[in-house]
């Protein structure tokens, strides 16, 4: 036991030392917060980070008047000039940026058919370079609620009492449990879910291929001869995964806290922000905007009223059993090889099913967390750690849970027991290809 | 010391050791020799308690083989391997603590063992820039800082410059003299009986021939003899005695080299014989080399 303790020491020590251990420590949660910084900082600046354009409307018809309205994209000048090609030369020498010529006369086809249009057709933005999507899209949107007017008034409807008219539906899904109705949200659950799957999916690879590494460092360098001449196989093998275990959870913790350090600072940046952004934009488009409360604001409740301790602590027992697992099939397997090259066809069976949960766990799961599949999913040990981990925060039944995670215990001891036959025959064993037939063989090698 | 009782190993396509036993005495350098694949290897695995034989048992002063022996046992494999990026001092430290030192102790004897062998500067160093050499001195000493009453040596003495060989020749002697059990595997047999008290020739998993290298030696002597000389022996050649039989002759750059077997008597009556005729450089008993014996048994078995 005493040895054992020393392994982990030294596992935990050699890794946490390493200057890359130190950057990746830092390193990541800037990475991550200056990434989700900038991504709010485009969305809420987009406007004013793209040029507004000014775009020459040329309308012999009048059909348009100079009812269209400016935005931050777009805004528009007018001119009484009949033909485009004067405008064109002018356009040129870059007067403006875009020529919308709206010929005049009807759309007859329509008119001929029966039909009640009176719009116009063969429109024109002329440019001298492409205009983008959104340009586009304002300018259109802009020209279809003009004539939207025109319309209504034609047929007699009351446009002031027609914007009145905003019918607002909010629906709030509460959970019924014996102790009681809890109010839920399927978003956050939604993204909580995938973010605590992502975050297995990528530690289990992470710290599971070092262990791999780690394990066949000491099989090419041949200090394992040294070492199980004083310890058991068995006992270097979970020495080595238990020491990066430690390495992962110092590395996790470390996140949290920097992040919760962090999170403060740049979150009041974006909230003062946002704040001021959404009473501006509330204000100007009263009449345009659907609901007054904001979306944005539940969320945030819902988000503080989860249920942390049984989040983490749910998360942590996945964490660590799904790392268990994997990594005893990736000691095995560095057990088993020479060199990294011959790793692949090993590594293969290890990474699909791991690679199967986080798809069908973004794909499905979250959607259906409570479909027979995916109760079927969560039970299998080898994709638990990353489908129960969807269905958490949906709050499984508490049966379902405990069934998972009694699975995932037996399957982590039953991986550890195959993956120690594996990796003392192996890590004697030098400069001979090793087939999967060999593998099963060496299960049932008297020691 | 160590007894090995009967043991049989057999890998999936082949036999390592069959029916193999030996009685290592205490105090002894114990020369277990054999070409390459032999089984030398996996009986000191099995020693070593890395694999269990599939038959037969062994002894550690008296009682059966368990992990408690661990610590008793010292070994230096044959491929050398340390921690590439690990400070040569920690490694020490650390291979001495799993060997049951307390980390106190491990610094003290590490220490001294540094300043043995003049590589206290190479403390704080990483394994990676050290040479092949400076490794081995390393590794040494990792296996004899736990001070084990047996130590098994696996070609010891390969990646040694000549002088560095030495000095660590003269370290395991020294052991020896202290009461170090030592079990020693080669392959290379060069001067090998200057070495060990004892030896054991396997081959293809069988041993082949063991016991005392003095034993074994004077069971391979024949009462032969290599006179040196100069002088002109053609002469006599007719005059030879019955008792002494010329058994080969042949002329070098500054003397002539003949060979007698005496058949009867003692090499002073042959001297005797030789001195009135011809100038005698020199003489010597021709014994075969435990190389010699080796190549002879190899190709016999």
């Amino acid at each position: 036991m005493n040895k054992i303790l020393l392994i982990i020491q030294r596992e935990y020590l050699v890794r946490v030392r390493k200057r890359t251990f130190l950057i990746m420590t830092f390193l990541v949660p800037l990475l991550i917060a200056g990434m989700y910084g900038l991504i709010f900082y485009l969305v809420l600046n987009q406007n004013q980070l793209s040029n507004q354009q000014k775009v020459m409307v040329l309308d012999p018809g009048k059909t348009f008047g100079k009812n269209l309205q400016n935005s931050n994209a777009v805004l528009f000048q007018y001119t009484n000039q009949k033909s485009p090609d004067s405008l064109k030369k002018a356009l040129l020498q870059k007067k403006f940026d875009f020529l919308l010529y709206i010929p005049a006369g009807k759309d007859t086809a329509l008119s001929a058919m029966g039909g009640e249009s009176q719009d116009p057709r063969g429109i024109q933005l002329t440019g001298q370079k492409q205009a983008s999507i959104q340009t586009l899209g304002q300018i259109q949107d802009e020209m279809e609620r003009v004539l939207k007017n025109r319309d209504y008034q034609a047929a007699g409807i009351d446009t002031a009492k027609l914007n009145r008219i905003k019918p607002k539906i909010h629906i709030d899904n509460t959970v019924i449990t014996a102790e009681g109705e809890k109010s839920s949200d399927s978003l956050v659950s939604f993204i909580i879910g995938i973010i605590a799957s992502i975050l297995i999916y990528m530690f289990i690879f992470l710290y599971g291929v070092q262990v791999m590494r780690g394990v066949m460092e000491e099989k090419t360098s041949r200090v394992v001869e040294v070492i199980i001449s004083s310890v058991k196989p068995f006992q270097l093998m979970m020495g080595k995964i238990i020491g990066i275990a430690l390495v992962g959870l110092t590395q996790f913790l470390l996140w949290v806290l920097l992040s919760s350090l962090l999170s403060p600072i740049i979150s009041t940046g974006i909230n003062a922000k946002t704040k001021t952004e959404i009473s501006t934009k509330t204000l100007q488009n009263t009449s345009t905007v659907n609901g007054s409360s904001s979306p944005g604001l539940e969320m945030l409740k819902a988000l503080g009223s989860q249920n942390y301790p049984y989040l983490i602590s749910c998360f942590l027992f996945y964490f660590l059993t799904g790392y268990l697992l994997y990594s005893a099939l990736f000691a095995a397997v560095g057990a088993a090889v020479d060199s990294e090259t011959e790793t692949q066809q090993f590594m293969l069976p290890i990474s699909l099913p791991l690679v199967f949960s986080i798809i069908i766990s973004s794909n499905y799961v979250v959607n259906n967390p409570d479909s027979t599949l995916s109760v079927w999913l969560s039970m299998i040990p080898l994709f638990s750690p990353v489908v129960m981990m969807v269905r958490v925060p949906f709050h499984p039944p508490l049966w379902q849970l405990l069934l998972s995670m009694l699975f995932m215990i037996l399957g982590f001891l039953g991986t550890v027991w195959v993956a120690g036959r594996i990796y003392r025959t192996g890590i004697l064993l030098y400069g001979k290809k090793i087939t999967f037939k060999e593998l099963g063989k060496w299960l049932f090698y008297k020691s | 010391m160590l007894s090995i009782r009967d043991i049989t190993k057999v890998y999936a396509n082949h036999t390592a050791l069959s029916g193999l036993s030996m009685e290592i005495e205490k105090g002894s350098i114990y020369g277990l020799l054999g070409p390459n694949g032999a089984g030398k290897t996996s009986l000191i695995r099995i020693i070593n308690q890395i694999t269990a034989p599939d038959s037969g048992s062994i002894f550690f002063e008296g009682e059966p083989l368990q992990p408690k022996h661990i610590g008793a046992i010292g070994y230096l494999p044959e491929e050398r391997g340390l921690y590439k990026k690990m400070e040569v001092g920690e490694q020490v430290l650390y291979l001495a603590q799993l060997k049951g030192l307390s980390r106190k102790e491990a610094l003290t004897r590490a220490k001294n063992w540094f300043l043995q062998l003049e590589i206290q500067d190479w403390w704080t160093k990483k394994v990676e820039d050290l040479s092949k050499g400076m490794q081995q001195k390393v590794q040494f000493i990792a296996t004899v800082i736990h001070e084990p009453p047996f130590l098994i040596l696996d070609e010891p003495f390969t990646g040694f410059d000549p002088i560095n060989a030495e000095i660590i020749k003269q370290e395991i002697l020294n052991l020896n003299r202290k009461g170090t059990t030592i079990l020693f595997s080669t392959h290379r047999l060069e001067n090998i009986e200057e070495f060990c008290t004892h030896l054991t020739l396997i081959n293809q998993s069988k041993k082949i021939l063991d016991g005392k290298t003095k034993d074994i030696l004077n069971s391979y002597r024949s009462n032969t003899y290599k006179i040196d000389f100069i002088g002109n022996l053609d002469a006599i050649k007719n005059q030879i005695p019955h008792h002494f039989e010329l058994k080969s002759f042949k002329t070098g750059a500054e003397y002539q080299e003949a060979e007698f077997k005496i058949l009867d008597g003692g090499v002073n009556d042959l001297v005797s014989f030789l001195l009135p005729h011809i100038q005698i450089q020199g003489i010597r008993e021709s014994i075969p080399s435990i190389q010699d014996i080796f190549i002879q048994k190899v190709s016999q078995s």
